[in-house]
């Protein structure tokens, strides 16, 4: 069985992990300093080398991302770090920025010194002030040790709220005082980003995984994972289970082994469907316990590994219900640049509001498939695909929950049931 | 930017081949084929954004298939790219009819109370490419509706479908983000700044190119349905820009102007003057009837042969002179300077009716007649120098097209004058700032390429050796030079010889083989050989009686500088009116003949460029006839015929006349004046007339006035330390005529100088202060 395997997450149990000091003290800030004094080029090629997959959803290899930055272009270059982590479900940013800033300053200026940037932006979500906080101190901290301020500048930018912003041309939209709306590619970030200079878009977890890899080394990481899927990563399990939280663990691992990790579903329940990455990756039920949570084993079982974001739901919840709220967040970040998404969202908004209330017929599914159909992959971006995701994938496995809706005349499941409260007397 | 040969890239869209340069989007290489994608956001002048996702298509390169729909409004061709639309794909058919389902989920489907219905591109790809009815049994978002976004352009958000055309095209054409999408999902809306509303001179395009019925204009809003409307090709009165127009009449009323194509030109632009001045066409107090001025002084009316026998008795009766307005279409001003010439014997004819000088006549003779420099030039120049010229102000697509240029190559833009004006900050010009009278200096130490284009306004006149210099710095430079003025006929005035130094194809009139030229295509012996007297001249002529007739057409005495003088002229002397409404001509005339408007009569203005812009006319059933028929009818009745009884006749005529091959007239140099000295309390003025304003043309237009710039009096800051005022505080600028009180505004302007509009409401320098341009005027606080 999978074990954890804690490198990211391996001192947040120490009081004071979030400290410059306690970073230093577990052998912080050497890894820059090693960086620093290797070809930018090498240790492009040492995060090729690790494997590394962006952390952020899509899993694009960062090595070759970083590669993409076009050099002695004489422009400048800019880092631009993605914290703008605001998917349902999804929660490991917010856990490791709070527990080890320092990781991802530090992974900052191994980044910008391999793509030949000076100034590296962390735009966060605008919503987590204690960790909007806690990264601004971390940054005066660097500042003041003079860790910051020497080649590498890091600016922290506090988003507005939007889901959008997580989209990395709308987060250099919102980034550059704009609404955040998503651009149109090409031009690539890589070639005209912030500013329209080369720019990289890392998630916060991409880039903090950087450090450990030029301390251990390619193969070290390379030691961990699956075959195309390489090294450590953070499940976020939460939900319906005992003990929810961050597991650190190779990627490939099941739900199964980390259901076990976290002593199991709800006592006294099962597992009735879950996310493998967040509330915009098709659903899973327990058929797919032992599908191994990698790139290509989520991906061929028909969903996504998105952002590991394992939201557990058991057999209290109604999918129609949970569906429907997953819309209506949908519907509220849309940001109405094209078609698809902004009417699309509006109306499968209504028809599963009437579905969840009963009304309507089974002609109504076909017709919601049908609108999903006329969504996914007809959207300017990604968000309105990701909306049709949990649509399509609980009538696929729950095509009789709904139409149960429909002959009960209205839900037939006790919300109540599937809280976290009931029996407590609340 | 060379003519180099573009690659070419070849595709296959549906099955048929299309080569196309490489760069071209597919939808638009689809249309080489006659394929239409349907499209919303997609424009093709204004940058692609992929919003409506309406134009999906399936799309291969090279056997590697897109695993999604592609919208054709992004991506541009490629080699062994194949392209299935609508018409061969299955799943393109079905993605496009699925968006224009969605597209019409929150559309309120008002099409029986909506103006675009008729002509609306959702109305039509709806039926084309949408299903009969709509799946979607919902509520539908609300917002309140109309909005006013300006006083000319209303807002109904609910009809949007958020392409984002009008916004881009503010943004990216005019350079006037004033309205921008606001909010998200389906509650995001375009929108406008609080309190600061849409006040582009732009803005009516929006309105155009709404694929929807969201905006619309005031003016036409609930007026017709689009069918009922017989739509006539026209061209634009309003200036020398040389907009190609469309003009939609019902029963014999102009309801609406449109911006027509013509890529060489105003590309499918135009500003909001000729697209919403037209109401003086239709005004109450239009003439109709010929008019005289009976024993009693009063003007009756008459029949047309008894007031054409008056008219022509009087002209014959004395010494007469022709005064032309800079509106009159190239064929009527033609008709002017053959009148003239054959009816009343002389060269005393002048176009310029404005504030002018012997030094701009002899640079019009010189380097304005056969000029060929073109928007195409400032398409490649390397930098555009601006001189006594506003081009937002004065030729707006001008202005567009050096702003086009800025935008997509950084185009160096070079302005010499006093005030730092709006269209200097957009274009990041380098504005060159002198004291009004002192721009002469500024132009000669410019140095150009022969890539360079200079682009000289009609005010240069007010600024003695200012022509003078650009001639000079034309000339070392190799520049491309052209005058830019600002009425739509002066350039076609000059070419007809409607000025007392040229004859017809730029023939100067001191050349005996030009006369003899023009005199054996008019089959007369001789010519009149003397040069002409100018506009000021025939006034002063009149007053010292060496003139006693006038022939006045189109011209407004207000706009001559000294109008007093010019008013006391036409009181004095037997005065002939051909005029299409009431002015101060009218009030003074002898003999008022009614005269046809320009949607009255076919013809052709010359733009700046000296192109040809013909038109028809477009209310056909008008009983009003072109000046030139009417000259034609006096002049028979004078005995002498000219033979120009229709436009067609004129338009005959003047296409035997063969630009002038010969010698053209040298232009005597003129020095610059010494600026005067000035007091604390003096300024220099200076003033251009702004787009709209109390311009005759835009009478009774309401709407198209609300968005008017403010009428302000410019100073700099140090002027405004000196008088101890501050933005908005009432400044009192005087000379011997007569004051204007004005609120003050701080901008970057020369210390010695003061700028206020020419004529807008509360500031009409020249009646009132008759002073215009580096004359000295006293400036106190009110």
């Amino acid at each position: 069985m999978t074990k954890l395997a804690p490198v990211l997450s391996a001192h947040w149990d120490e009081k004071d992990s979030f400290t410059l000091e306690a970073y230093k003290r577990h052998g912080g800030y050497k890894a820059s300093e090693k960086a620093l004094a290797m070809d930018p080029d090498a240790v492009i090629q040492l995060v090729k080398d690790s494997g590394l997959r962006g952390r952020g959803g899509a899993g694009f290899p960062t090595g070759m991302k970083w590669g993409f930055i076009p050099q002695g272009d004489n422009k400048d270059h800019y880092l631009v770090v993605n914290a703008d982590e605001s998917e349902p479900g999804t929660c490991k940013d917010t856990p490791l920025l709070m527990a080890n800033p320092h990781v991802l300053i530090e992974g900052c200026i191994i980044a910008c010194h391999a793509i030949r940037a000076k100034h590296a932006f962390i735009y966060i979500r605008g919503e987590v002030t204690h960790v909007v906080r806690r990264v601004n101190q971390a940054i005066a901290d660097a500042y003041a040790a003079e860790i910051l301020g020497k080649g590498v500048d890091v600016v922290l930018h506090i988003g507005a709220g939007a889901y959008i912003c997580g989209e990395e041309t709308a987060l250099l939209d919102s980034l550059e005082g704009f609404r955040g709306q998503p651009r149109l590619r090409p031009p690539f970030p890589a070639i005209a980003g912030l500013y329209a200079r080369p720019t990289v878009v890392n998630n916060v977890e991409s880039i903090s995984s950087v450090p450990a890899i030029v301390m251990n080394g390619a193969e070290w990481y390379q030691s961990m994972g699956t075959e195309k899927s390489k090294g450590t990563t953070l499940y976020s399990l939460s939900g319906h289970v005992v003990n929810p939280g961050q597991f650190e663990a190779p990627l490939g691992i099941t739900l199964r082994e980390i259901l076990e990790l976290a002593g199991g579903v709800r006592k006294g329940h099962k597992l009735k469907f879950w996310t493998p990455g967040g509330s915009s990756t098709p659903l899973f039920t327990d058929e797919h316990l032992d599908v191994p949570l990698d790139y290509e084993g989520v991906a061929a079982a028909g969903s996504m590994l998105g952002t590991k974001a394992l939201q557990i739901f058991d057999e209290t919840t109604c999918v129609v219900r949970a569906v429907l709220r997953w819309t209506e967040f949908y519907k509220h970040e849309s940001c109405g640049k094209c078609t698809p998404c902004r009417e699309g969202t509006w109306w499968l908004v209504q028809i599963l509001r009437d579905l969840e209330a009963g009304k309507g017929t089974e002609a109504d599914l076909a017709k919601l498939l049908d609108l999903c159909d006329n969504i996914m992959g007809r959207s300017f971006c990604a968000l309105g695909d990701g909306a049709t995701s949990p649509i399509t994938s609980s009538i696929k496995y729950f095509r009789d929950e709904y139409i149960a809706h429909l002959t009960n005349g209205g839900c037939p499941f006790d919300p109540v049931a599937s809280t976290l409260f009931v029996g407590a007397g609340a | 930017m060379s003519d180099v040969a573009v690659e070419m890239i070849t595709v296959v869209i549906d099955g048929f081949e299309v080569t196309v340069p490489k760069g071209t989007l597919v939808i638009r290489a689809a249309e080489q084929l006659g394929i239409q994608i349907p499209r919303f956001c997609d424009h093709p002048l204004l940058d692609p954004v992929g919003a409506c996702r309406q134009c999906l298509v399936d799309i291969e390169i090279n056997g590697r298939a897109f695993p999604k729909p592609q919208a054709s409004c992004t991506i541009p061709v490629e080699t062994g790219m194949i392209v299935k639309t609508q018409l061969t794909s299955t799943v393109a058919e079905k993605a496009q009819r699925g968006v224009m389902e969605l597209l019409l989920v929150n559309h309120p489907l008002d099409c029986p109370v909506c103006d675009k219905g008729g002509e609306c591109p959702l109305q039509n790809q709806a039926m084309s490419t949408g299903q009969g009815s709509s799946r979607f049994e919902g509520v539908k978002r609300t917002f309140e509706k109309p909005i006013n976004i300006s006083s000319q352009v209303l807002l109904d958000r609910e009809r949007c479908v958020l392409c984002a055309r009008c916004t881009r095209f503010s943004e990216q054409i005019a350079s006037d983000p004033f309205i921008t999408l606001n909010e998200r999902g389906a509650l995001q809306q375009v929108g406008i700044y609080e309190n600061k509303p849409f006040e582009s001179y732009f803005s009516g395009n929006t309105v155009q190119i709404c694929p929807v019925g969201a905006l619309t204009g005031a003016a036409y809003r609930f007026r017709a349905r689009p069918f009922d409307l017989v739509s006539t090709p026209s061209a634009c009165e309003h200036c020398a820009s040389g907009c190609d127009m469309r003009t939609d009449v019902r029963r014999g009323k102009t309801l609406r102007r449109l911006a027509g194509e013509d890529a060489t030109v105003n590309e499918e632009w135009n500003c909001d003057k000729g697209r919403w001045a037209f109401k003086y066409i239709t005004a109450a107090d239009r003439l109709k009837v010929p008019m005289i001025r009976n024993e009693s002084g009063e003007l009756v009316e008459a029949s047309w042969p008894e007031a054409l026998a008056v008219a022509a008795e009087g002209l014959k009766a004395q010494k007469s002179a022709v005064l032309v307005g800079g509106r009159a279409t190239h064929e009527d001003a033609y008709g002017y300077s053959k009148f003239a010439r054959l009816a009343l014997g002389t060269n005393d004819i002048d176009f310029r009716a404005r504030v002018t000088s012997d030094e701009e006549r002899e640079f019009i003779a010189a380097h304005v007649v056969n000029s060929s420099t073109t928007y195409r030039d400032i398409d490649k120049a390397d930098q555009v120098l601006l001189v006594g010229f506003e081009p937002e102000e004065e030729s707006p697509i001008v202005f567009l097209r050096i702003n086009k240029q800025f935008r997509k190559r950084a185009l160096k833009v070079i302005s010499i004058g006093s005030k730092e004006s709006i269209a200097v900050e957009k274009l990041k010009a380098q504005f060159i700032k002198v004291a009004p009278g002192q721009e002469a200096a500024a132009v000669s130490s410019q140095n150009l390429t022969d890539k360079s284009v200079i682009l000289v306004g009609e005010r240069a006149s007010e600024s003695a050796g200012l022509l003078t210099a650009v001639a000079a710095l034309a000339q070392s430079s190799d520049a491309k030079l052209a005058w830019v003025p600002r009425r739509a006929g002066e350039r076609g005035a000059i070419q007809a010889g409607a000025i007392g130094n040229l004859l017809p194809g730029g023939r100067p009139v001191s050349d005996a083989t030009a006369r003899n030229e023009i005199a054996a295509l008019w089959s007369v012996n001789s010519l009149p050989s003397n040069i002409g007297r100018s506009t000021s001249e025939i006034i002063a002529a009149v007053h010292s009686d060496e003139i006693g007739a006038l022939l006045v057409g189109g011209v407004d005495p207000l706009d001559l500088d000294d109008n007093h003088s010019a008013l006391a002229a036409l009181d004095k002397a037997f005065v002939v009116s051909l005029e299409i409404a009431p002015s101060e001509v009218t009030s003074r005339a002898d003999v008022v003949l009614p005269v046809a408007a320009v949607a009255e009569k076919s013809g052709s203005f010359l733009n700046w460029e000296g192109r040809a812009r013909s038109f028809d006319a477009a209310v056909n059933d008008s009983l009003n006839r072109s000046d030139l028929r009417i000259l034609s009818m006096i002049a028979e009745e004078m005995g002498t015929s000219i033979n120009l009884g229709t436009v067609t006749a004129a338009t005959k005529e003047i296409a035997t006349i063969k630009d002038w091959q010969g010698e053209r007239s040298k232009m005597r140099s003129v020095s610059a004046l010494a600026q005067p000295n000035l007091s604390t309390n003096e300024a220099l003025i200076t003033s251009w007339r702004r787009l709209l304003d109390l311009g005759t043309l835009q009478e009774g237009e309401e709407n198209l006035a609300g968005t008017a710039r403010q009428t302000v009096a410019v100073i700099s800051e140090k002027r405004a330390q000196a008088l101890g005022v501050a933005d908005g505080d009432l400044l009192k600028i005087s000379t011997a005529e007569g004051f204007v009180t004005l609120p003050a505004l701080i901008e970057n302007i020369h210390d010695d100088a003061l700028w206020a509009p020419r004529n807008s409401r509360g500031s009409q320098l020249l009646t009132k202060l008759n002073a215009v341009h580096g004359e000295v005027v006293t400036v106190v606080r009110a």
